[in-house]
């Protein structure tokens, strides 16, 4: 079977490491500590991958699978990195009714990564949100923080070529 | 103990204080259908499938009719409890109709055909449509990396019970919920394969699966490709634990010895010879108990712990990677039997090692893992070929025809199918280590004839048992876990240098080889109301009672064995044949 999840590789440095390993130190000992542990490694990390959730499973004495439990079940945490260019697209009702779901699509395909994944260079992370505010422009996306409304799926080369470096 | 008075269905109850209510409704005579609980493993109320409606007393009064749990709602005095009123059967029956609404229904292929909880639940609460609900259903990839199972998650129901008993009687944990809502399943951590895993291989999670989602990988097609072969040799043997359970299989009550039956059956799937792996389990003694003594009076690793069980022997190379030099270099008797069978008899019969194949029928799924491990080779073919559950061993024998209820009682073949009353009681937790003082004692005594048979201290259900005996002015300090979560915690008492054991025996299962992951399913319907264990256990209590020969070192065919060809116990020869070594894996190295 094989970890179907595509990752980014992992970047952590000596000082995350560490700092991860004095949280888990001061909390471990706690009874529930695992959420808080957990939010604290986000903290440091930015998202929870194998590397940092076995990290937490070895401190911790937690079965690693009971740490990927948590991580999935909660919303608030995220196994990939977010990308270079955070793309963002509404499917809120408004641009949902005008078709931000083949957008969406559209970049799934095209970005190889499901939705809440990264692309493996790290460049872009796709993700979904609800409504920005900008219902007039329907359907939108943000990248970064340039929006792109009344968009159809044939515009979408055009604009990620222009977050080519 | 206090009781407490309850109303249930009509009729007055008293039950003990602390019942739930499913407790009190039995004790009334009254099963309440369940799914996800399971006594002393998963008690989540979570299925819902239990649903009874409930009034509790306020004062005088009664108070407004609630649909709650019974599995995990404790009984209160004066409560009112109706099991089946139109309100809860509804209930149960909506319940139902949304499981089956993403569970893939190939009942008519599936393994758990004749025994699945989720199919008699349909059938008991009348459930007369089975797409009553369409919308859409996760799809999901099977998982066949593990040595010894497949997992099918489109067939899940979610009930978890394969994840508590992992985690709390296993202490492994490496299956559990991940996702949540519509896309919960159970999976391990990143989407790996089971086989990527510390999985251990124990099976506990398949014989507590309600449905078919888990089960054992079927290698029953190779044992009849190797008998239908006239160019093979194929032997079967038996592990004890067997003989207790696969009755249950043809209806026979928990419980009950099917020893003779089982190598009548084998008999007639057309095995050259049946031999039994109780041949095994004596020359096991032999060569632990020689170890044993070897090690305490030459200063070797203490506390010695014994190697029969292989998914303890994974768990200790996952989990506990330091204390490896602390397992006995046996072979378990299954590998034992393989070995000897390969040289021994082979040479004896002359046969050709390469052209002999030994089945084993083991209560056991990591067995399938063990036969491919590393420096099991004795012959430079692998020692056992192929491994099978007790519940393939009744699909075949079904399969066949054979009308196994009917059959005479037959016996096994001579030589490696002759074995002691110690060699028997293996299957059951305590039992090793019995076998083991009969003779350990009777060498520490002078190799005295009347030394001492039964020793009860080891022996009973308990997770952990202690004991102690002194024997010729040595005292032996000994502990027997079975449940590898109960041998974590006995372990880390031995690193902690809170506990000073010569000897631990250890059976990855609760209950030891009799609640093994091969054997027969038995529905919580059961498992919640009886000790299927003990039952099974008092069978092989009454077939070691019952041999005219007790003590391994006694078994004749074990002494010929040493006489013609082994020399004596942990001979060099011994050594080759009948000893392995382990890995230090490591939490995240399954290779």
């Amino acid at each position: 079977m094989g970890s179907k999840k595509k990752a980014a590789p992992f970047n952590g440095t000596p000082e995350q490491e560490k700092q991860l390993k004095e949280v888990i130190a001061s909390l471990k000992d706690d009874k529930g500590c695992l959420m808080p542990i957990m939010q604290h490694a986000q903290e440091i990390y930015g998202y929870l991958p194998i590397e940092v959730q076995t990290m937490i499973a070895e401190g911790t004495g937690f079965p690693l699978e009971k740490v990927y439990g948590v991580a999935t079940f909660y919303a608030q945490f995220s196994l990939y990195p977010k990308g270079k260019y955070k793309i963002s697209v509404c499917l809120g009702t408004a641009c949902y009714v005008k078709g931000s779901g083949d957008i969406y699509d559209k970049l799934i395909e095209k970005l190889g990564i499901e939705g809440g994944e990264c692309t493996p260079d790290g460049k872009f992370s796709l993700e979904a949100c609800r409504c920005i505010g900008a219902c007039g422009l329907a359907p939108v996306m943000t990248i970064n923080d340039d929006v792109y409304g009344r968009l159809t799926p044939d515009m979408l080369d055009d604009i990620l070529a222009k977050y080519a470096d | 103990m206090e009781n407490i008075n309850v109303k249930i269905n009509g009729i007055d109850v008293s039950v003990p204080k602390g019942s739930t209510i499913l407790e009190a409704a039995r004790i009334a005579n009254i099963e309440v259908p369940t799914l996800c609980f399971l006594k002393d493993i998963n008690a989540i109320g979570a299925c819902r499938i239990c649903v009874v409606e409930v009034q509790e007393k306020r004062g005088d009064a009664l108070g407004p009719k609630r649909i709650v749990a019974s599995c995990v709602y404790p009984v209160a005095e004066g409560m009112v409890i109706s099991t089946n009123s139109p309100k809860v059967l509804d209930s149960r029956k909506k319940t139902l109709q949304l499981i089956l609404s993403t569970h893939e229904k190939k009942c008519l292929s599936c393994v758990r055909s004749d025994n699945c909880e989720l199919q008699k639940l349909c059938y008991d609460l009348g459930i007369d449509d089975e797409n009553y609900y369409e919308g859409s259903k996760p799809e999901y990839e099977i998982d066949d990396s593990a040595a010894h199972m497949v997992r099918d998650n489109n067939k899940c129901i979610l009930c978890r019970r394969c994840a508590a008993v992992c985690q709390a009687n296993q202490g492994v944990g490496v299956i559990g919920a991940n996702e949540r809502g519509f896309t919960t399943n159970i999976s391990c951590a990143f989407d790996q394969g089971l086989g990527e895993t510390s999985c251990i291989s124990c099976g506990q999670c398949i014989v507590n699966c309600p449905v078919g989602a888990i089960y054992e990988k079927d290698n029953t097609a190779a044992v009849l490709e190797a008998i239908a072969d006239p160019d093979k040799y194929v032997i079967v043997q038996t592990a004890p634990a067997v003989r207790a359970a696969l009755g249950e299989d043809f209806g026979l009550p928990i419980g009950t010895n099917v020893e003779g039956k089982m190598a009548a059956a084998l008999r007639r799937l057309g095995f050259d010879n049946v031999f039994d792996t109780d041949f095994g389990a004596d020359l096991t003694i032999m060569e632990e108990a020689t170890e044993f003594l070897s090690r305490v009076q030459n200063g070797g690793k203490l506390p010695m712990i014994t190697s029969c069980s292989p998914g303890w022997i994974k768990y200790c190379e996952h989990y506990f990677p330091d204390m490896t030099e602390n397992l006995s270099t046996c072979k378990s008797p299954m590998q034992m039997f393989g070995a000897v069978a390969k040289t021994y008899y082979a040479e004896k019969m002359n046969i050709d090692p390469k052209n002999m194949v030994v089945v084993a029928v083991m209560p056991c799924t990591a067995k399938k893992f063990e036969i491919g491990r590393d420096d099991m080779s004795a012959a430079g073919v692998p020692d056992v070929d192929i491994s099978i559950t007790t519940r393939e061993l009744a699909r075949m024998i079904k399969r066949a025809g054979i009308k196994f209820n009917e059959l005479p009682d037959e016996k096994f073949d001579e030589p490696l199918g002759i074995s002691t009353g110690a060699a028997v009681i293996f299957g059951v937790t305590g039992g090793v280590m019995e076998a083991a003082l009969r003779t350990a004692v009777w060498k520490l005594t002078g190799e005295n004839a009347d030394s001492p048979i039964e020793f009860k201290e080891v022996r009973g259900m308990e997770g952990i048992k202690e004991a102690s005996y002194t024997v010729n002015g040595m005292e032996i300090k000994l502990a027997v876990v079975s449940g590898t979560a109960n041998a974590e915690k006995l372990l880390n008492k031995v690193k902690a240098g809170e506990a000073d054991y010569h000897f631990i025996e250890v059976m990855g299962c609760p209950g030891g080889c009799v609640n093994g992951g091969g054997q027969p399913y038995q529905p919580a319907s059961v498992r919640n109301f009886t000790d299927i264990r003990a039952l099974r256990a008092n069978a092989l209590y009454s077939l070691d009672e019952a041999n005219a020969v007790r003590k391994s070192h006694e078994n004749p065919a074990i002494k010929a064995l040493y006489d013609e060809y082994l020399g004596e116990p942990n001979s060099h020869k011994a050594h080759e044949i009948l000893h392995t070594s382990y890995v230090k894996r490591g939490l995240y190295n399954n290779k």
